[in-house]
């Protein structure tokens, strides 16, 4: 994600940090970079126009030039000043009106409400919310029967409306049904439409004003171009929006959507979808996304992201290990691939991690890597519970064995336990000291060249 | 922005024919807005400094991309200074005139050779407008007195196989779906069965997936190498469906899907928006594949061939 403008901007940075001074021609030469850096990631034009005059302001003002490292400081401001673009913090949903809370989904055809319907109704269902989908799209074809397979799959309860019935109408029912029954939260999806099709946008405000939603999202396809200009005004100029969803944000190397929608709409990004899966949707934070953009790595949200996913126990387990040095056995690592798999695999994980460290990771393919841990996983899996805590034991006849098991050739075997032991020395290593550097170039170490993803 | 062909809203029946009506108006009024800001540029007056900012905005505006912008500009100073041009009436027909010659290596038409049965596969990012696309060209097809069978290769999306259903409903084509599992082996069936029956044309839909998602990269390389298995030589024609308003991020599609398929044509949907699609001036130089269509509505009417010089009128026009 982002890959594209955090290239180019880190050539920017690379330039500006090593300035003693900053003269209008240094700053005028990084601003064009960081012009066509915007453009090509899609930013809108105005918005790029209004970024620079800013940036460049700030960037000749005294906090500037009276740095002792007035590269740094610029950065510092482009950094300020993309965090502002898209918001200072996240912006959480409100629901807290008379039940049922009423989300309105709205936003262009293929933008991606209806999964994105489904995913939130999975995020409040998590917070023990009772929830009723309801889909007023009578338009596309089966996009009722989208949702309510959706619904299925989730365990929630989806309106029965049907492509015969006027949205209307459909509103006014789902109202009613959910009233009696006591629905905490209703999530109302739409028809995609355009932004210049007045009925369809005539439409929709007949629906706003019928439900009277505590949020009106803006569904945006984060691959969208300069076009999300007149978008975002025709949507926001129509509906009081209250939040904008960023989509298919796993896809895009670009996003700058991102950067102008928020500032288009004036309304801030609340989530991000990220993945095709249902629980692909992510809060947005507007000041991680700006280190993202930079290459700074995203810490917080992978923090954050373990923490959810991650098992405490075992990670504590796992941890009192690591810090002991000893016994660290194959069930251990094989408990670790479990845990990196439930952070939604590497492919999620390098992209959290800061520009240098996914840098290496882009010379892998992680689609290969994780086949390749699932195979692992499948050795392991064939060994006895003593092999699995005393490695040493494993030799030529268990091997043959394991590797029968697991249906892979002995050599297969012998690369796992050759990983191993190099992860084994690597948490000696970190629970000697030395903290995250050295557990970085281990890491190095066990994956260099060592999974069959490494190009 | 090709709104002048056509419009009729999703649902288009007679209780909304009123509508409709306000519809029309609605667009004519957008495209007034966008000409006469262009009209007034191109007016007749001098060439200067201003103007040319003024035509990056609007190549830049419409996802023509820096480079390609850059480009265009670029020629167009050169024959500025060739031909003498004086005022901004000749600047503008030279400004198309470059943009045409960009993009008319790209208006190349479909045609349907006598391979039978001749497959067609259609793929491309998530909501790009692929089912839909089917459904319009199953109607094209059909009206070219050619036997059509859809193929339901999406069976990851839910409801894909019933939305498509819908369109061979529509068309009165026979749809080819099976409960779940492999898109690969629904498409061989389809195909045997197109075989059996005498089909001219085997439509196969594929499930949306982004070029980042590597596996799903290789499962559609894999499903174009069954579908060679089934008939050899076969699919005769990949599709590649780029959604209109999409940004620079069109290229990378582009190269991607051509780099794990061979795309061999590319269907711009969604054209009756707001969106210009100038993304395919970047890919006329990046990845120049023959635009075969352009979707301009929801109904199965709304499909036409690409002309580039049509697509420039639209651009410049309005
Ligand atoms: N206005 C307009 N809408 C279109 C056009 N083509 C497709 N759409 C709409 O775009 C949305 C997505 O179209 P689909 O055909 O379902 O797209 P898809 O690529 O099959 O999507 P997935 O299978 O979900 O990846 C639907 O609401 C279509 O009605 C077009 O040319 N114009
Ligand atoms: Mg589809």
């Amino acid at each position: 994600m982002l890959e594209n403008l955090t290239g180019r901007l880190q050539g920017v940075i690379k330039n500006l940090r090593g300035q003693a001074r900053m003269t209008e021609d240094n700053v005028a030469d990084a601003m064009r970079e960081v012009r066509m850096a915007l453009l090509e990631a899609d930013v809108a034009l105005p918005v790029v126009k209004e970024f620079i005059i800013n940036v460049k302001a700030r960037a000749q003002g005294q906090d500037v030039l009276q740095s002792l490292t007035p590269g740094q400081a610029v950065i510092q401001v482009v950094h300020d000043e993309l965090t502002a673009l898209m918001g200072k913090a996240n912006v959480a949903l409100n629901l807290a009106v008379v039940a049922p809370a009423i989300i309105l989904m709205a936003g262009l055809q293929g933008s991606g409400k209806t999964t994105t319907s489904a995913k939130l109704a999975k995020l409040l269902k998590e917070q023990k919310k009772k929830v009723l989908l309801a889909s007023a799209d009578v338009y596309r074809p089966a996009a009722i029967e989208q949702l309510k397979t959706l619904a299925k799959q989730l365990e929630v309860d989806c309106f029965d409306s049907n492509a015969s019935q006027k949205p209307c109408d459909i509103a006014a029912a789902t109202l009613d049904f959910a009233k009696r029954h006591f629905y905490d939260v209703i999530i109302f999806d739409t028809a995609g439409r355009l932004g210049i099709d007045e009925a369809m946008m005539a439409e929709i405000k007949a629906l706003h004003a019928q439900l009277n939603p505590v949020e009106t999202l803006f569904v945006v396809d984060a691959m969208q171009g300069q076009d999300a200009v007149n978008t975002a005004k025709a949507f926001g100029d129509t509906l009081p929006l209250s939040g904008v969803i960023l989509t298919k944000l796993d896809g895009d190397a670009r996003g700058g959507a991102a950067l102008s929608v928020r500032h288009i709409t004036g309304k801030p990004i609340k989530f991000i979808g990220v993945s095709e899966k249902v629980d692909g949707l992510e809060p947005f934070h507007p000041e991680r996304m700006a280190s993202r953009v930079l290459g700074m790595g995203d810490v917080l949200s992978l923090i954050e992201q373990a923490q959810k996913n991650v098992d405490i126990d075992e990670a504590k387990k796992l941890a009192e290990k690591i810090k002991s040095g000893k016994n660290f056995d194959l069930d251990d690592f094989k408990a670790q691939m479990v845990q990196m798999r439930n952070m939604g695999g590497m492919g999620a994980l390098m992209d959290k991690m800061p520009a240098q460290m996914s840098g290496m990771a882009a010379k892998m393919n992680t689609a290969d890597a994780e086949k390749s841990m699932r195979r692992i996983e499948g050795i392991i899996n064939s060994m006895t519970p003593l092999e699995r805590r005393k490695p040493e034991l494993i030799k030529a006849t268990r091997k043959r064995r394991i590797a029968m098991g697991s249906g892979v050739e002995v050599q297969e075997v012998n690369r796992v336990l050759n990983q191993f032991e190099e992860t084994q020395k690597m948490m000696k290593m970190f629970s000697k000291g030395g903290g995250m550097a050295k557990m970085m170039r281990g890491m190095q170490g066990m994956m260099g060249g060592k999974l069959p993803g490494m190009r | 922005m090709f709104d002048f062909f056509k419009k009729n809203s999703p649902g288009s029946n007679p209780v909304k024919s009123s509508l409709t009506e306000r519809l029309k108006q609605g667009l004519s009024k957008t495209r007034q807005q966008f000409s006469s800001q262009l009209a007034s540029l191109f007016g007749g007056g001098k060439i200067d400094a201003d103007v040319y900012d003024e035509l990056e905005t609007i190549l830049l505006t419409s996802d023509v991309g820096v480079a390609a912008t850059q480009y265009l500009l670029d020629q167009l100073k050169q024959s500025v200074k060739r031909e003498n041009l004086q005022d901004t009436t000749e600047l503008k027909a030279a400004l198309k005139a470059a943009l045409l010659e960009l993009l008319t290596p790209l208006e190349y038409p479909l045609t349907i050779n006598e391979q039978k049965p001749f497959v067609i596969m259609m793929v491309g990012v998530n909501g790009a407008g692929k089912t839909t696309t089917i459904g319009k060209l199953a109607n094209l097809f059909q009206a070219q007195g050619k036997s059509v069978l859809i193929a339901a290769g999406d069976t990851f999306r839910a409801a894909a196989r019933e939305q498509l259903q819908v369109w061979g409903e529509r068309n009165n084509v026979h749809v080819v779906a099976a409960e779940s599992g492999d898109p690969a082996a629904v498409i061989f069936d389809a195909i045997n069965s197109a075989k059996a029956k005498n089909i001219d044309i085997v439509l196969a839909d594929t499930a949306g997936r982004l070029p980042t998602q590597m596996h799903l990269m290789d499962e559609i390389a894999k499903v174009k190498r069954v579908i060679d298995k089934a008939h050899a030589g076969a699919p005769h024609e990949i599709l590649l469906v780029l959604d209109a308003n999409t940004g620079q991020n069109a290229v990378m599609q582009v190269k991607a899907f051509d780099d794990a398929l061979k795309v061999s044509g590319l269907v711009l949907s969604k054209l009756d928006g707001s969106a210009k699609g100038g993304v395919i001036a970047a890919i006329a130089q990046a990845r120049p594949i023959p635009i075969r269509y352009i979707g301009i509505g929801e109904t199965m009417d709304d499909l036409r061939e690409f002309k580039a010089a049509d697509f420039v009128d639209a651009l410049f026009d309005a």
